[in-house]
């Protein structure tokens, strides 16, 4: 149960826990659950879905969304983003559209869409692209390495193409659930 | 020894047996209802850039210039009128909170409790101290919906000899848009149990009582009975039955009068036949 001080007298809260499975890596490797990185990842799956969800609508509640990775091998944001995206919208939660994330990086002078973990850990740029598809608008855009400018709009075209392909997929696996749950119902 | 064995198969989407005879517009967050801007906006969905756009995914719903998505599924959202069955979170002055799979929670008030021996007075500074003696934290009731405040929080009300607190029985919770609105939620089931369901989802399944006795089930049910063994037997595999089709994905909608009896194959013999629909 949320504390009743941290509520908004006009909209939803949107608390947001991030969680790594011990097993999710090559290596097996306790985390526990305050440290850094789920603190901060947490934290940038929190703006990306008060960006998305319609949070006018409840006013003095919370809306608790709860990721835990089970097998990581790069872009483990981006897969938490899209999770999360579909288990709000099974949840019946007002959202503005869908939000569809992708890491993209630069390497050897070329864009590359949906990093692994190899790639990553190679110590390139890498970019984090949470989209709303319908409008275009952007959710998130996250990046803590150096890129030159002139690149960027190439890395950032990769990453927004690869999520639109995600958005072509999670839209066409739930109109086909609303399908079958609207038969199901009569 | 040769063994006969049956290996799982993906199930076929019902949507290709039953066919394309579904005239509802069905949508998903992001999808353009219609750029008329001659409609009422109504739930589900937002205005943006002079288009209506939905925010849920659902089928779109009109009437005469209101357009509302109706979600597949929701919390519980009250009318007055709905039965439901609750759990008593929290014993606050005047008044009870209880759980009712909404997205706040319901207000019992004291003023809407029935008092024992039916009087009619003013509740008094005794009755408030009493409080706990009626519903402590973790009951479970049945009510009806009293109203609804503006911020969507429901009030309930007891003030009937068929509401109040429940005694022996099972829960099982489902998602309140399986629950179609009906005439009357108590049904006696021809197995032995009986069964209050909820329009939030909660479905109270008891053995039937004896006699009928004012409210649903006794507070101390008295097992030695053969025939309440029987029934609250009968309450039990009720309720696996009704959690096996919310697992398969049956779709039950309650309707007491159409029966779909269970294929020998598929499921265990000792199940009774159920009254659902699907």
């Amino acid at each position: 149960r949320g504390s009743r001080a941290r509520a908004l007298p006009d909209r939803a809260l949107v608390n947001c826990q991030y969680s790594s499975a011990t097993f999710s890596t090559g290596e097996r490797k306790r985390r526990p659950h305050g440290d850094r990185k789920s603190c901060e990842m947490g934290l940038q799956l929190r703006q990306t879905f008060e960006a998305a969800i319609l949070t006018q609508l409840h006013p003095r509640s919370q809306i608790d969304i709860y990721v835990q990775v089970l097998q990581a091998d790069g872009g483990t944001y981006a897969a938490c983003v899209n999770a999360a995206t579909l288990a709000v919208l099974d949840a019946g939660v007002p959202m503005r559209d869908f939000v569809c994330a992708c890491s993209a990086g630069f390497v050897d002078s070329t864009a590359l869409a949906d990093l692994s973990h190899v790639e990553e850990a190679a110590g390139g740029p890498q970019l984090a692209l949470a989209l709303l598809p319908a409008s275009g608008q952007i959710a998130l855009l996250e990046m803590d390495a150096r890129l030159h400018e002139d690149h960027l709009e190439s890395v950032l075209e990769a990453a927004a193409r690869a999520a639109r392909d995600v958005h072509t997929l999670l839209d066409r696996v739930v109109r086909q659930h609303v399908r079958e749950a609207s038969v199901l119902l009569g | 020894m040769a063994m006969e064995m049956r290996l799982p198969v993906a199930r076929k989407p019902l949507s290709e047996s039953v066919g394309r005879d579904t005239k509802k517009h069905l949508v998903v967050p992001g999808d353009t209802i219609t750029t008329d801007t001659g409609f009422m906006r109504g739930h589900g969905t937002y205005m943006g850039e002079e288009k209506l756009i939905a925010s849920v995914a659902g089928s779109v719903e009109r009437v005469n210039k209101l357009i509302c998505v109706k979600a597949l599924k929701t919390r519980y959202n009250g009318e007055v009128g709905d039965i439901v069955v609750g759990r008593i979170t929290e014993v606050q002055q005047k008044r009870w909170k209880v759980e009712t799979n909404s997205r706040l929670d319901s207000v019992l008030l004291l003023s809407s409790m029935n008092l024992p021996g039916g009087e009619l007075r003013r509740r008094s500074a005794e009755d408030e101290l009493a409080m706990r003696g009626f519903l402590q934290e973790g009951d479970l009731i049945s009510a009806e919906v009293q109203a609804v405040f503006s911020d969507g929080a429901v009030s309930l009300h007891t003030r009937s000899l068929k509401y109040g607190k429940l005694g022996q029985g099972v829960l099982v919770q489902v998602s309140p848009s399986l629950v179609k609105r009906q005439k009357t939620h108590f049904h006696d089931l021809p197995c032995g149990a009986s069964v209050i369901l909820g329009n939030n989802g909660f479905i109270w399944i008891y053995p039937t009582p004896e006699h009928k006795e004012e409210g649903a089930g006794g507070f101390a049910a008295d097992l030695e009975t053969e025939g309440v063994r029987v029934s609250t037997e009968a309450s039990l595999r009720t309720s696996s039955c009704l959690l096996l089709a919310m697992k398969w994905n049956w779709g039950a909608l309650w309707s007491p009068g159409r029966t779909l009896r269970v294929p020998a194959a598929e499921a265990p013999s000792f199940l009774p036949s159920l009254a659902v629909s699907g």
